[in-house]
């Protein structure tokens, strides 16, 4: 479609370990708009991290495997193309930001020569030319005196200044596609909105897409235009930011809302807490993945896994169960 | 719990009393002759009182002190001056058998449940270790017995007996943290970012169980953690800290409604509100630059050199923490 810069169909990601199989993409599809914010939300293991990993094929297979999927970016299928033609889909195309800055930053390089490479790499910049755009990169994130930190190692920044400067390499080729995952997880809450700032504001200014990978529904509330919620491998709900804090309509959704304390109102009464924990990966799923812990489970549930049903305008929920109605889908 | 502070009796005695409590760490230089080039004044005269059965929030960025803090009330590190007295006694400058003694009623929940519990030992082993510390019960049937109904209690299934930590997923994990700070019987429970390494859906199960394990044995929490709302929901009063010291301390929602430190104001405001349009009408403050460095802290106010209502002699004058109105106190020269 002309309009989704990026569309993932079907994708399937398992990793064969001597334990056995674990499923962690169930067969998950999705688009994404040009210039767009989509959050992908979801606990440990719900597979939001292996699916980015899996678009950008920074998995080492085996142990991984991508037994099934498309990955189009405009239209092009990145699961077919050659590993060189990735190499230059990674970095100038889509680029990625993790949640450890300290671990995915080289420490024994300056962070002038981590940020220079791609420049050079990519965009076929000579050393003196990549020196200034990487001046001019820092300068963009917010790092004061950029020049002279070009020459520090990345022990010298702080945890914030470190994810800026992750951003600013990201950034540095001006991709049309940022993945951040997790970026602000490692960060106290006021350099986190430091960074929810920036990216926002960067995302206006070269009206990139993205993607936003986190556990934290206060942050998606603030940053995504549309939410994917995802859980053990499958998404289960999918709507526009505002429609899903409103009106969630899978029951793990409703769930994860109440269970959450509120900064903005007094207390009333005891969290909500959801039974139980997360299925095992390790077994092949049967049936919806939150029957276990669901309050609205039936028969059907512990059978087959229901699909992404319409329950409004942009608004998908996998659940054979009306959950306004309390009354199953037919 | 109910929305209302419980109002202790004005003759009752605070359980725990916190009295400009330091800790400095030295900073050592040199290999072969090593000295002493300063010191991280990681807590820097802190003083709260915490009533029986009230949860005290101790709140902060990382590198704020709320840990060290934690760890120097329990005795685990030297007090470098100041004073905490826990139950009457006094924390510091007592013998090994009168601190041990006091460990058996004041007992910490670590963050990490993964790091916290010897991998080697079994659960039975690792809950029944502060019984056989204490000597509370001497044979192993008993022991075992009581490790049993501690499982129960925190909702382990006591058929997990015999197991070791890395069968049990997090939050199960932290049950079991939880389990044996409680095998002692304390009336104290420092608790250091218990829920933190958790997942929102597992943090409610822990954080309810805390909350039933303290109404049924009236324990006292000081709850250190940097998650802003989770504080609010659980805790009476709470301590923000910066760079060491506390800056601001009130009955919670007079804290959250009415936050008067500018340090306070704009740590809140960062925090994000789960829902789009709330957040999208907000006013945020966000602050410049990183917290400084603990070793040489800013002159006059810590948060001088970040502060957005700044002005001159906050650079030169320490604020005088004042209590502003009933039970809120604040320390800032422009409130």
């Amino acid at each position: 479609m002309a309009d989704h810069i990026l569309e993932v169909n079907d994708l399937r990601t398992r990793f064969r370990i001597a334990e056995g199989t674990v499923h962690a993409v169930n067969g998950i599809s999705f688009w994404l708009e040009p210039g767009k914010t989509m959050a992908v939300v979801g606990e440990s293991g719900c597979g939001k991290s292996v699916t980015m990993l899996s678009v950008l094929r920074l998995l080492s297979i085996p142990p991984a495997e991508i037994a099934s999927g498309q990955v189009l970016y405009h239209g092009r299928d990145l699961l077919q193309i050659t590993e060189r033609e990735m190499e230059h889909v990674r970095g100038k195309e889509i680029a990625m930001v993790f949640q450890d800055p300290m671990t995915s930053l080289n420490p024994v390089l300056t962070i002038g020569r981590q940020l220079c490479e791609p420049l050079r790499v990519h965009m076929g910049m000579d050393n003196r030319q990549a020196r200034a755009r990487a001046i001019e990169l820092l300068d963009q994130v917010g790092i004061p005196d950029p020049a002279h930190r070009l020459g520090d190692y990345p022990h010298q920044f702080s945890g914030g200044q470190r994810q800026r400067a992750m951003i600013a390499m990201a950034l540095a080729c001006v991709p049309s596609i940022l993945i951040a995952d997790e970026p602000t997880t490692a960060l106290d809450v006021t350099i986190q909105a430091q960074i929810v700032e920036l990216v926002q504001r960067i995302r206006e200014n070269l009206s990139m897409a993205v993607i936003w990978i986190t556990h934290d529904l206060g942050v998606v509330a603030e940053i995504a235009e549309r939410v994917l919620v995802m859980y053990a491998g499958y998404i289960v709900e999918e709507a526009l930011v505002d429609d899903l804090y409103e009106d969630p309509r899978h029951p793990y959704t409703i769930a994860l809302l109440a269970a959450l304390p509120r900064i903005d109102r007094r207390r009333d009464k005891r969290l909500l807490s959801i039974p139980g924990a997360p299925p095992n990966l390790l077994v092949e799923p049967k049936g919806c993945p939150f029957a276990a812990r669901c309050e609205l489970v039936f028969d059907r549930c512990r059978v087959e896994m229901p699909p992404l049903i319409q329950v409004g305008p942009n608004h998908q929920a996998a659940c054979w169960m009306d959950v306004t109605s309390n009354k199953p889908r037919v | 719990m109910t929305d209302a502070p419980p109002t202790p009796s004005p003759e009752a005695q605070p359980l725990v009393q916190v009295r400009d409590l330091k800790k400095y760490f030295p900073v050592r230089q040199g290999l072969v002759f090593e000295r002493e080039v300063g010191s991280v004044k990681a807590v820097d005269g802190i003083s709260f009182d915490i009533q029986r059965g009230e949860t005290l929030g101790l709140v902060g960025e990382s590198g704020c002190g709320k840990t060290t803090a934690g760890r120097t009330i329990l005795g685990l590190y030297p007090i470098t001056a100041g004073s905490v007295t826990i139950s009457g006694i006094q924390v510091g400058g007592i013998s090994r058998e009168e601190l041990q003694a006091l460990r058996r009623k004041a007992q910490i929940i670590f963050q990490d449940p993964y790091a916290s519990l010897n991998p080697r030992w079994t659960v039975s082993a690792i809950i029944g270790e502060p019984l056989r510390v204490h000597k509370l019960l001497a044979d192993d049937k008993a022991r075992r017995e009581r490790v049993h109904e501690l499982m129960l209690l925190v909702g382990l299934s006591p058929r997990l007996i015999n197991r070791f930590p890395h069968e049990f997923s997090g939050g199960q994990r932290q049950r079991i943290g939880v389990a044996r700070a409680l095998a002692s019987d304390p009336d104290f429970i420092v608790c250091d970012e218990p829920i933190s390494a958790l997942d929102v859906s597992i943090q409610a199960q822990v954080v309810n169980l805390m909350e039933d394990l303290q109404d049924g044995f009236n324990l006292t929490f000081l709850f250190i953690a940097h998650d802003l709302s989770m504080v609010r929901h659980i805790c009476d009063r709470v301590a923000v800290m910066y760079l060491g010291v506390i800056v601001e301390l009130a009955e919670r929602n007079e804290l959250y409604e009415n936050p008067l430190h500018p340090y306070t104001q704009a740590l809140l405001s960062a925090v994000p509100i789960p829902d789009p349009k709330k957040s999208r009408a907000r006013q945020r403050i966000i602050l410049p630059g990183d917290v400084p460095s603990p070793i040489n802290p800013p002159s006059g106010c810590r948060f001088h050199p970040r502060c957005p209502i700044v002005k001159a002699h906050c650079a030169k004058v320490t604020p005088e923490w004042r209590e502003i109105s009933a039970g809120h106190w604040v320390a800032c020269h422009e409130v």
